[in-house]
């Protein structure tokens, strides 16, 4: 065992090279759109990342504000004071593209948790699904297809609602991006769950199963330590469309405000505030959420496309 | 005395450019297949032998091209024919029946709309005609009740009797080559023999020249005239099956042959040829199979042009078996 | 000393359509039978083999030896022990490790997201035995090297991979292996390098072999004793000598008749009638005897018995073979 982890240890300088090197990177490289929906992806997440070191402001320190500054538009320095916001303020004199980096974060930390949740009870449930068969299979699959007959969107809401209706008044805006991530990602196991259901079903027939079978190792060893790598790939796949969609499903759920309180505002949030000053002028409050969480949502989903591509060349 | 062959290749050369450098899958095969003549092609697989057929019935899927060399047949140029005439000529002239009888029928289509279909394509007959030909085809090929099951589905047919209505279907137009791409490898012992037989008779009546691509020597021995043996995309030995078969020249045939327990009876090792087959992307310098060959001087890893040359013409080899001790 | 003791094994497989179907389209069940009343036994340190064509169930006795599937009726007992009987969890563990299994496609039996190292290890680690140096060790000893241990298996050819198969099987020190068409997807000098490995870490083990295949020639090279199947059913055993040069059965007088001979060049042979029917619906009485030409009412009637000949060396299941002891 020691000797593994030290070979790959030895090895682990040169695995982005050799990933580099393969036909894989060989097909990244080659595509223009992967490649450059990866770069936008990137920087918007490292920008959500390091928020407090790039941001100018914290538009979350009340104690910064001026109200004087509110409703400066983008590159215009301001009437009374003379600031100079980059992409304008808001009402309450707000650095929007602050608030725009502080947003994102909750957006992606959102996205990435409910995708990672949904990932979870998907796989564990269609490798049982899959391997064990029977009634239980019948049962997760049945329970997978009556949840895929209400749009997703709804589902949440209503996860969101019961939620809301447990937690105590006061730890309600506290606990609101908590319920949301367990609303995204329980309205979204089910596509997880039927990728690897069909997976496992191909590869428990394969020799290599039933060898280990042979062996005598258990279920839960065959499931974990041999079908579960090889069923990762479309997994992988799904994971990053399923983060587009979960980016979006969050800020849908905001901008209908069940979604992320005013005090960690997301994009969606940010989004719903600003269209109420649409129509007085202030364009900007609106627009740049917009186009952040635009282009967000649709590099990652350029980039899951093209990785179904090259993760699986049939279906090109 | 001699007539043209009807099919002949010079010097065919067909390269697959791939990220790592241009491969050769076939390099600089030539041989002629005359009417009514079955010329057997082994090799191991990635030998080249498909591909040799592909190139032929103009199949090779991109990015693999020729690159050189000629496809005569009939006398008629076909290598390098538009899309559209060799699509004519392909059923035509030329038939082709492939490994897997299922996947070279169209399961959604009845056999009878299949046939039918394809003698209409290529032959000027009525609809009503068609038909009948059709029925009477899938008669020759020995399909019990053919006039009842024209309207059957492919999947409503056992395996061997798929592969009798490919061989109908590859023969409905009257090619005057047919090209036979592993026709029995998928198909038990009892079957391949009736396959095989098929195939024989029919070419015997039509005068339908064969190019049976197979790794099965024993096959090859009962079905072919002649037999062509490749290599790492070059043909290493040609000649009439008897003589390849009995008294190979080539040391690649002779390790072959010795390596299939058909040929070794009672002996408890078998034959076994020394490594493995090169990558196509790394060949030797030299004769391709010099590095395993136990025969091989200095000459055979020289970068010198092999040609089927020694042997009385049968064999590409600088020292080949029987002319060792000249 | 008997290992393998085969007694009376039978096997079903519910094919029907799902019972909602079956209610709504008045269909009834359909049970397919794999395996039919077959009985043998296996001597230690011999190769047992057992040939037929697709569907004669030969694939499901060897999955039901190695205990991947149960047996529907009889039993099976290795080293006298009922696996599926047994409640002692010791001797079940005990027995498992003396079995081990080498499948047919090298590119399915192992998996591709392990290292080498660890799919050799597998069945030992599976037990918690001491793995340091093993899959070195074993892959030598299976003609690879030692540094192969930490490759993944899609750097290996076909035949390498087939030899990590059998390094696996090695590993946890078993007496019999079973073998479900080894060779078959192995090029023919490639089967002559793994058949040769077989057949040495047999003597150098001192292992046993059920080895399961279509190839007639394969299995005469390297059976002690075959038994022949026909739609699930035992229809002759025999030494390879005495099968080969006096089957008694007419469905292995017709497998051996139709199997390409190396020297059978242009044999025209009459090619066999008829086709292996569907196991849901087998034949009344000898399965058999729709093809076969000695078939009599009896044999339509009647299944016969699988009988041990006078010279008590053989056993047949047919009313026409040879006088039978009674």
């Amino acid at each position: 065992m020691t000797d593994i982890t030290q070979h790959e240890l030895t090895n682990q300088p040169s695995r982005l090279k050799i990933i580099w090197q393969s036909d894989f990177g060989y097909t990244f490289r080659k595509s223009p759109v992967a490649v450059f929906s990866c770069i936008i992806v990137l920087i918007l997440v490292m920008s959500a990342v390091l928020a407090p070191l790039i941001a100018p402001h914290n538009p979350f320190d009340p104690g910064t504000l001026n109200l004087l500054n509110g409703f400066t538009p983008p590159l215009t320095p301001n009437a009374f004071t003379g600031e100079e916001f980059f992409l304008g303020t808001d009402d309450q004199g707000r650095d929007i593209f602050s608030t725009i980096l502080y947003g994102m974060r909750v957006s992606l930390f959102v996205g990435f948790s409910a995708v990672l949740l949904a990932m979870i009870l998907g796989i564990i449930l269609g490798l049982i699904a899959g391997y064990v068969g029977g009634w239980i299979e019948t049962f997760i699959m049945r329970v997978a297809d009556v949840q895929l007959t209400f749009p997703s969107i709804l589902v949440a809401m209503l996860i969101f609602g019961i939620a809301k209706g447990f937690t105590p008044v006061e730890y309600r805006d506290q606990m609101a991006i908590w319920v949301l991530i367990l609303a995204i990602g329980l309205s979204d196991w089910v596509q997880f769950a039927r990728v690897v259901r069909g997976a496992t079903l191909v590869e428990k027939n394969k020799e290599y199963v039933q060898a280990a079978r042979l062996i005598g190792r258990s279920g839960a060893a065959i499931m974990l330590r041999h079908i579960l790598p090889n069923v990762m790939s479309p997994v992988l796949v799904i994971a990053t469309i399923s983060l587009a969609l979960a980016i979006i499903a969050e800020a849908t759920l905001s901008f209908l405000g069940v979604g992320a309180p005013p005090t960690q505002p997301s994009l969606g949030t940010l989004i719903r505030i600003g269209q109420g000053f649409l129509f007085s002028g202030e364009w900007w409050i609106l627009l740049f959420p917009s186009i952040t969480l635009l282009s967000l949502a649709l590099s990652v989903n350029l980039f899951g496309d093209w990785l179904r591509d090259a993760l699986n060349p049939r279906l090109r | 005395m001699n007539s043209p062959p009807l099919l002949s290749v010079r010097n065919l050369v067909v390269e697959i450019p791939t990220r790592h450098g241009v491969v050769r899958p076939v390099d600089q095969v030539s041989f002629e297949i005359q009417a009514g003549e079955i010329l057997g092609v082994v090799g191991e697989s990635g030998a080249g032998k498909s591909m040799t057929g592909n190139a032929i019935i103009g199949l090779l899927d991109r990015p693999a091209r020729i690159v050189s060399g000629e496809i005569f047949l009939n006398g008629d140029r076909i290598d390098h024919l538009p899309l559209a005439a060799m699509r004519k000529r392909r059923g035509k002239d030329i038939g082709m029946v492939f490994q897997d009888p299922l996947t070279s029928l169209n399961p959604l289509l009845p056999l009878g709309h299949q046939l039918t279909e394809t003698i209409l394509a290529h032959l000027p007959v009525s609809v009503i005609e068609a038909k009948k030909r059709a029925i009477a085809a899938l008669e020759e090929v020995g399909i019990p009740a053919a006039a009842e099951r024209i309207g059957a589905y492919p999947h409503e047919f056992s395996g061997g009797m798929r592969q009798r209505v490919v061989i109908a279907l590859a023969l409905s137009a009257e090619p005057s080559l047919v090209i036979a791409d592993e026709p029995t490898t998928a198909l038990d012992v009892s079957v391949q023999a009736q396959i095989t037989s098929l195939l024989k008779r029919l070419c015997r009546e039509r005068g339908t020249g064969v190019m049976l691509v197979t790794h099965d020597m024993g096959v090859i021995s009962e079905t072919a005239d002649r037999v062509a043996v490749m290599y790492a995309g070059r043909l290493v030995e040609l000649g009439s099956v008897r003589q390849v078969l009995t008294s190979p020249c080539h040391p690649y045939t002779s390790g072959l042959m010795g390596s299939t327990p058909l040929a070794s009876k009672g002996q408890k090792r078998l034959h076994q040829i020394p490594g493995m087959m090169p990558r196509l992307g790394n060949l030797p310098t030299g004769c391709a199979f010099s590095p395993r060959c136990t025969y091989a001087q200095d000459k055979c890893h020289q970068d010198l042009e092999l040609q089927l040359d020694t042997c009385d013409g049968r064999a590409a080899c600088w020292f080949p078996i029987g002319e060792q001790e000249a | 000393m008997t290992i393998v003791k085969v007694d009376h094994l039978t096997r079903f497989f519910d094919v029907s359509k799902p019972w909602l179907n079956r209610v709504t389209e008045r269909l009834p069940k359909r049970i397919l039978t794999a395996v039919s009343d077959v009985s043998f036994e296996i001597e230690e340190r011999s190769v047992y083999a057992l040939v037929g064509e697709s569907g004669s169930g030969k694939s499901t006795i060897g999955k039901m030896v190695v205990g991947l599937l149960n047996p529907s009726e009889g039993h099976i007992k290795i080293e006298n022990v009922n696996l599926f009987e047994e409640t002692d969890p010791q001797i079940i563990e005990q027995i498992r490790a003396n079995i081990q299994m080498i499948f047919q496609d090298p590119f399915a039996s192992l998996n591709p997201r392990w290292r080498v190292r660890d799919v050799i290890a597998e069945p030992v680690a599976a037990r918690g035995g001491e793995v340091k140096g093993l899959a070195e060790k074993l892959l030598e000893q299976v003609g690879l090297s030692a540094a192969d241990a930490k490759k993944f298996p899609h750097e290996f050819s076909g035949g390498q991979r087939q030899r990590i198969c059998v390094a696996r099987a090695l590993a946890s020190g078993p007496k019999l292996i079973v073998c479900d068409e080894p060779t078959s997807a192995l090029d023919v000098s490639v089967q002559a390098q793994v058949l040769n490995l077989m057949n040495d870490l047999r003597d150098e083990f001192g292992l046993t072999y059920l080895f399961i295949s279509h190839d007639l020639t394969v299995v005469q090279h390297m059976a002690d004793r075959i038994g022949v199947l026909y739609l699930g059913r035992l229809v002759e055993e025999a030494t390879p000598a005495d099968l080969f040069e006096n089957p008694l059965h007419p469905y292995t007088q017709m497998l051996l008749e139709a199997a390409p001979k190396i020297d059978g060049f242009g044999r025209d042979l009459e090619p066999p009638q008829g086709e292996i029917p569907d196991p849901i619906n087998p034949p009344s009485g000898c399965a058999y005897h729709p093809r076969c030409p000695l078939a009599t009412a009896q044999c339509k009637s009647e299944r016969p018995e699988l009988l041990q000949t006078k010279e008590k060396t053989r056993r047949v299941a047919c009313f026409k073979a040879e006088p039978l002891s009674a």
